[in-house]
């Protein structure tokens, strides 16, 4: 497992039926793009988290490929639509194989 | 209508010209109007009168000021904030033993919230010393953990001095200036109104005679450090007062001191001096 990756999100704790959210992502990984040299002109080895899911009660609400140019730290802003009460899961899928993964739950009121 | 005649405009508009582009202070483009408010609750200090020892400035402003909005709305949310992913790490090192005796930073001092308002008094003499925060942590590493003392600005000095600093968030800059640290507070004064390096630039000729104006692409602020250890986005990593010292003494081609220095130190608690009244901000984030 790639060292010091720490899954975060931000997702408001209720929201009113049908409401669109503001939801924030955040997972501290280095993305070593597999570009860089170290300091004996090896190659550093690629390792990047190379997927992101976002799902609402089994439903996907964002799917992202990333690549290596995205940065340190992938952080990803975006909106949902919460028609009712629920659970948020999101995923990333790190290029070693590992999976990290957060939840929200979301009251409807 | 307006009958002024020609020439009479012609020369008003040429001396105004010229007062644009001779002006020297902080007339053209100050700080702006926006009000820092972290995570919806948190007011913070961004604008306050100049302590009394400040004979250039009236009023002090915090280096958020003069950012764009953009790099303005980071600091004001910790989710959006970067910093804080090197503030969670720097909980992790808190919690992690280190060296000969066994030790990690909690088995003294639990949690690290003992430390609000540590941040304010620094540096701050003791034993006839000048110390900083960073001082203050290797003390600890070398003398009662049995560690080796980190280095200055790397990644984990600087995290942890960021979430040391970040403790006294919110509260007021109150260094000590007289006593002890009186030979300390004029040494630091004196590098800040001393030009120094090829291009003959003292601290005060672009942070008091030139906050405000644009120095080629960058928006001059008055080099406050209320917000260090500061997230700045051009290296996207914590970034000490020594090194943001050493980066401006660069620029301005002189050889700069080295981190840690005693002139380093004094120009520290000088120029937190000069901030006194404004909240602690750490940790900032600015570009």
């Amino acid at each position: 497992m790639a060292s010091g990756v720490k899954p975060r999100v931000k997702v408001p704790k209720s929201a009113s039926a049908g409401e669109t959210i503001t939801i924030k992502t955040l997972i501290s990984h280095t993305m070593e793009s597999g570009q860089r040299k170290d300091s004996d002109g090896n190659v550093i080895p690629r390792s990047i988290i190379n997927r992101f899911v976002a799902s609402f009660n089994g439903e996907t609400v964002i799917d992202v490929k990333m690549e290596p140019a995205i940065s340190t730290n992938p952080f990803f802003e975006f909106e949902a639509k919460v028609p009712e009460a629920g659970e948020f899961v999101f995923t990333w899928y790190d290029d070693d194989g590992d999976v990290y993964e957060a939840k929200k739950s979301i009251a409807v009121n | 209508m307006n009958m002024k005649p020609i020439a009479q405009t012609r020369a008003s508009a040429l001396a105004f010209a010229a007062a644009l582009a001779f002006a020297a202070g902080p007339a053209v483009a100050g700080a702006d109007d926006d009000q820092l408010i972290i995570n919806e609750e948190l007011e913070i200090v961004t604008e306050t009168a100049a302590p009394a020892h400040l004979d250039g400035v009236d009023v002090i402003y915090s280096g958020w000021r003069f950012r764009s909005d953009e790099t303005q709305s980071l600091q004001m949310d910790d989710f959006d904030n970067p910093a804080m992913v090197f503030v969670d790490q720097a909980l992790e090192l808190w919690e992690t033993v280190d060296g000969s005796e066994g030790k990690a930073c909690a088995s003294c001092h639990e949690d690290v919230a003992a430390f609000k308002g540590l941040k304010t008094s620094l540096p701050r003499v003791e034993n006839g010393e000048l110390v900083t925060l960073t001082d203050l942590v290797n003390e600890c590493r070398t003398e009662r953990m049995g560690a080796e003392a980190w280095k200055y600005s790397g990644g984990q000095m600087s995290a942890m001095t960021a979430l040391i600093a970040h403790q006294s968030r919110g509260m007021a800059m109150n260094v000590s200036i007289d006593g002890d640290a009186a030979p300390f507070w004029e040494l630091g004064k004196e590098l800040y109104y001393t030009r120094v390096g090829q291009l003959q630039l003292a601290c005060a000729n672009c942070h008091e005679d030139n906050y405000g104006n644009m120095i080629r692409a960058d928006h001059l602020s008055q080099g406050q450090i209320n917000g260090f250890p500061t997230y700045r986005l051009k290296n996207a990593k914590i970034n000490t007062v020594h090194g943001r010292f050493k980066g401006c003494m660069s620029n301005i081609r002189a050889v700069p001191f080295a981190e840690g220095s005693p002139e380093f130190e004094a120009l520290e608690l000088y120029v937190a001096s000069r901030g006194q009244g404004l909240s602690v901000e750490s940790p900032a984030v600015r570009n």
